[in-house]
């Protein structure tokens, strides 16, 4: 009974207030099978997890589960029905240990009248899942002790324990290294060889085939085609996602690079960064690369005023600055577009507008009081000029999609007049499509003269659209490909995991 | 290059307006519906007699609330406005009395007095990070106590009279505490609306993070948006000492969780980053109008604090409730 299906959905629609979520759509899953879930943001591939998991209610369709139809009355039904979904955003209490959160809702009980904990029971029940998947963790240690791909497993575990059937893995390789993503893909196979089926969520279309067996792409609500990994290539995919060829994912222009823009010259912070030499030049890509925690991120913070340097000078146009906040940066010129774009970036409650003129209001105002015609003029300017696709400059930004939430960040940074921009995974949780939007922008801003450092973990980006490419390893910049032709992955992988070194 | 979906933000664009108008519209929706069932229950509540004797009794809360809804923009909170009010009432009383200030003298030093107290609050909570509530619960008693010391506890009669009309006086049928609350919510709707103050005061309640990474000094906005909050409470103990006619370091106690069910009545959320000034106000009028009612059907005072408090229960759930349904998404 191999080919049985352990889940069907079929004629699936979803209804919101003036959308169509879903409109018709299938997917099945079989025992022991990755089934990959793609998809464009506003797919509709969240929905779907949502009406499996029992957030949502279908409006249509029917649901098999074991060939059996069935209702998912809600979150709990659906976990009863051995139906579990690991979000991008964990949901462990950080406070508490690994057994107590694999176990939390459901504690063995010795005296249940008495909610007497069977302590002793919770601990070698976890023990056991967490050898079964094959995780070197202890129960007894806390959760916010972990790192994400830890906590990831700590999920995993809670998953199991539950007897789940069907997971679902939401983006579960955003935040890992590549070492952590060959942990997970392995513990993913022990899964398999229990009969769990999976339904994998990711963008990341180069690990597809390394860990799916079929995938289904979803476009705007609707079901576009199932296919077998094995059968099918990269371009296929996003132009299923998309609808039509990406002539071009990385558009790279040439600009004649100018003068040096910025200097950073022995930049050193006690156990995170060692004698950082760092040169961008006016309409030049320069692409930072390395493992996640190599500390690229926090060289951005400290070069932006972020964090304090213990050490080090910074130079812009020639001239020396200092650097003590990141109003003094934003003053010298620099701007920073964060990695954790929700977090850093945005304040998701206001208004576009009011998010575009965060770090350049002194040039819209008075004194304190803001120019409201000019203000908006300059909104507008900008929301034209970047194509930010929003009904109105007074739409919350919390509901605009990952790519226009990008370059409402970008406007910000224009507007304050930077010279040199900072890009800190400019494409992370960006759509396929508007990725190329992204650098587009880019090469705008290259071509007038603007200095960009773009730090990335996708190296195919950072070998396509960058002029020169720095690695980073263990907070020093251990590698300088002036020319970018011929630099392989493979090549700037074995700088940044420090299995290559040159010396110097 | 357009790839997305094109219904999603008309669609957002729709939901926000029905959320924006829910947040808005409801709880003056709420106050109307409030002041029919006051109609309906007491014949005098609507006379212009009452109404005005309402907006009176709104006005020392609204101002006070009108400061609190700053700080809670920014997800913060100040419990010391009550003894703030006390402390302003008393400064400018012994300024009056013991050294025979002339009462605009005596005014400018009181306000003086309460902003320092605000700017002290907003000290200790950037520069000692200590988080506000404990900041300001701490000089809700320090300030209380000097109020106290500087009277040695006893009220102060024989005020100056050339300033009792901002508490007692009328401008034709309106009176001037009207005026005054009106004036100071247009002048604190301009700040939020057209200044950088207001800008990042919601931006530093909806993401401290982001305001942090866009080089908006948090500290010195943090330090402003106190002393403004300290400085309108300053007003508000003016406005009270001229109405009683005495300098009193008892007064106003617990005006703080007035100010505070004033403000998330309105509908700020207690999380920072959202809310108008505007739906402050109407939270001031729902609980004035509520207090008036219970004295026109001569419901005891022990009862009324009961009510009052349910009320502020039932209105944050209210407004979790439409943030529920707003946020589905």
């Amino acid at each position: 009974m191999g080919e049985s299906s352990l889940l069907e959905m079929r004629g699936i629609t979803k209804r919101f207030p003036g959308v169509l979520a879903l409109d018709n759509v299938r997917f099945d899953l079989k025992p022991g099978e990755v089934h990959v879930l793609l998809g464009e943001n506003g797919a509709g591939k969240s929905t779907l997890i949502k009406i499996l998991s029992g957030v949502y209610q279908k409006d249509e369709g029917e649901i098999l589960i074991d060939g059996q139809p069935t209702e998912i009355q809600n979150t709990h039904h659906a976990q009863q029905l051995g139906i579990s979904t690991i979000y991008q955003e964990l949901n462990l209490i950080p406070q508490l240990d690994i057994a107590k959160n694999v176990h939390l809702g459901r504690e063995p009980m010795i005296v249940p009248a008495l909610q007497w904990i069977d302590f002793g029971a919770m601990y070698r029940d976890t023990q056991r899942v967490l050898d079964e998947l094959g995780v070197d963790l202890n129960p007894r240690t806390l959760v916010r002790e972990l790192g994400v791909a830890q906590q990831q497993m700590v999920e995993l575990a809670k998953a199991l324990s539950f007897e789940s059937r069907i997971m679902v893995m939401d983006e579960p390789t955003a935040a890992l290294t590549e070492q952590e993503i060959r942990e997970l893909f392995s513990t993913i196979r022990t899964l398999q060889e229990r009969g769990v089926g999976i339904i994998y969520i990711s963008h990341r279309l180069q690990e597809l085939a390394q860990v799916g067996n079929r995938v289904t792409v979803f476009r705007d609500g609707c079901f576009v085609g199932t296919r077998n990994l094995a059968d099918v290539t990269t371009d296929e995919l996003i132009a299923m996602m998309v609808g039509r060829t990406l002539d071009d994912r990385f558009p790279k222009v040439a600009v004649e690079r100018g003068r040096e823009a910025l200097r950073v010259e022995r930049l050193n912070q006690e156990g995170v960064l060692r004698d950082i030499n760092l040169v961008a030049h006016h309409g030049e890509i320069t692409g930072i690369a390395g493992l996640m925690g190599a500390g690229r991120t926090e060289m951005a913070h400290a070069i932006f005023g972020v964090t304090k340097a213990d050490s080090g000078q910074i130079f812009i146009d020639g001239e020396r600055v200092t650097i003590n906040s990141p109003r003094d940066a934003i003053d010298a010129g620099l701007a920073y577009l964060p990695e954790d774009r929700k977090g850093h970036g945005l304040v998701l409650l206001m208004s576009v507008a009011n998010n575009v003129i965060m770090a350049g209001v002194d040039s819209l105002s008075t004194g304190l009081v803001i120019r409201e015609g000019e203000k908006n003029r300059v909104v507008d300017q900008y929301i034209h000029a970047l194509n930010i696709r929003t009904p109105s400059a007074r739409q919350q930004v919390q509901y605009l999609s990952g790519g226009n939430q990008q370059k409402v960040v970008l406007a910000k940074w224009l507007l304050s007049q930077a010279t040199v921009i900072i890009f800190d995974e400019p494409t992370r949780g960006v759509d396929v499509g508007a990725k190329v939007e992204v650098y587009q922008l880019m090469n705008e801003l290259i071509k007038q003269g603007v200095a960009i450092i773009m730090i990335s973990s996708e190296l195919p980006e950072i070998l396509a659209m960058s002029d020169r490419i720095l690695v980073m390893h263990e907070g020093t910049l251990v590698k300088e490909f002036a020319d970018p032709k011929g630099v392989t992955e493979e090549l700037v992988l074995g700088y940044a995991t420090g299995g290559i070194r040159d010396e110097r | 290059m357009s790839v997305e979906k094109a219904a999603a933000p008309g669609q957002s664009g729709l939901k926000r307006l029905v959320s924006h108008a829910l947040q808005n519209l409801g709880p003056l929706l709420a106050l109307v519906l409030l002041c029919i069932i006051a109609a309906i229950a007491s014949p005098v509540f609507l006379s212009p007699r009452n109404i005005l004797n309402v907006l009176r009794q709104s006005s020392i809360n609204a101002i006070i609330a009108a400061g609190m809804t700053l700080t809670i923009l920014t997800a913060g909170i100040d419990l010391s406005v009550g003894s703030v009010v006390a402390l302003a009432s008393t400064t400018m009383g012994l300024l009056m009395i013991h050294h025979g200030a002339a009462s605009s003298v005596a005014i400018g030093g009181a306000l003086i007095l309460a902003a320092f107290v605000g700017v002290i609050n907003g000290l200790v909570i950037t520069k000692m990070r200590v988080p506000p509530f404990i900041a300001t619960l701490g000089m809700m008693s320090i300030a209380r106590g000097a109020a106290l010391e500087m009277t040695r506890g006893y009220p102060m009669f024989g005020l100056t009279q050339d300033f009792r009309w901002m508490g007692a006086g009328e401008v034709g049928p309106i009176p001037w505490p009207v005026i005054i609350t009106l004036v100071l919510y247009v002048i604190v709707y301009l700040i939020l609306r057209f200044t950088k103050i207001g800008l990042y005061a919601y931006g530093i309640g909806g993401n401290e993070q982001a305001a942090v990474f866009s080089g908006i000094n948090v500290d010195r906005y943090k330090i402003v948006i106190y002393m403004l909050c300290a400085f309108l409470a300053g007003i508000a103990g003016i406005v009270l000492s001229a109405r009683l006619d005495s300098a009193q370091p008892g007064v106003a106690e617990g005006f703080e969780l007035d100010a505070v069910a004033a403000v998330v009545i309105g509908g700020t959320s207690l999380f920072g980053g959202e809310g108008t000034i505007w739906g402050t106000l109407i939270g001031a009028l729902t609980m004035g109008v509520i207090r008036n009612l219970m004295n026109l059907m001569e419901v005891s005072a022990f009862w009324q604090r009961i009510v009052i408090g349910a009320v502020i229960i039932l209105a944050v759930f209210v407004d979790q409730m439409r943030r529920r349904v707003s946020r589905r998404t």
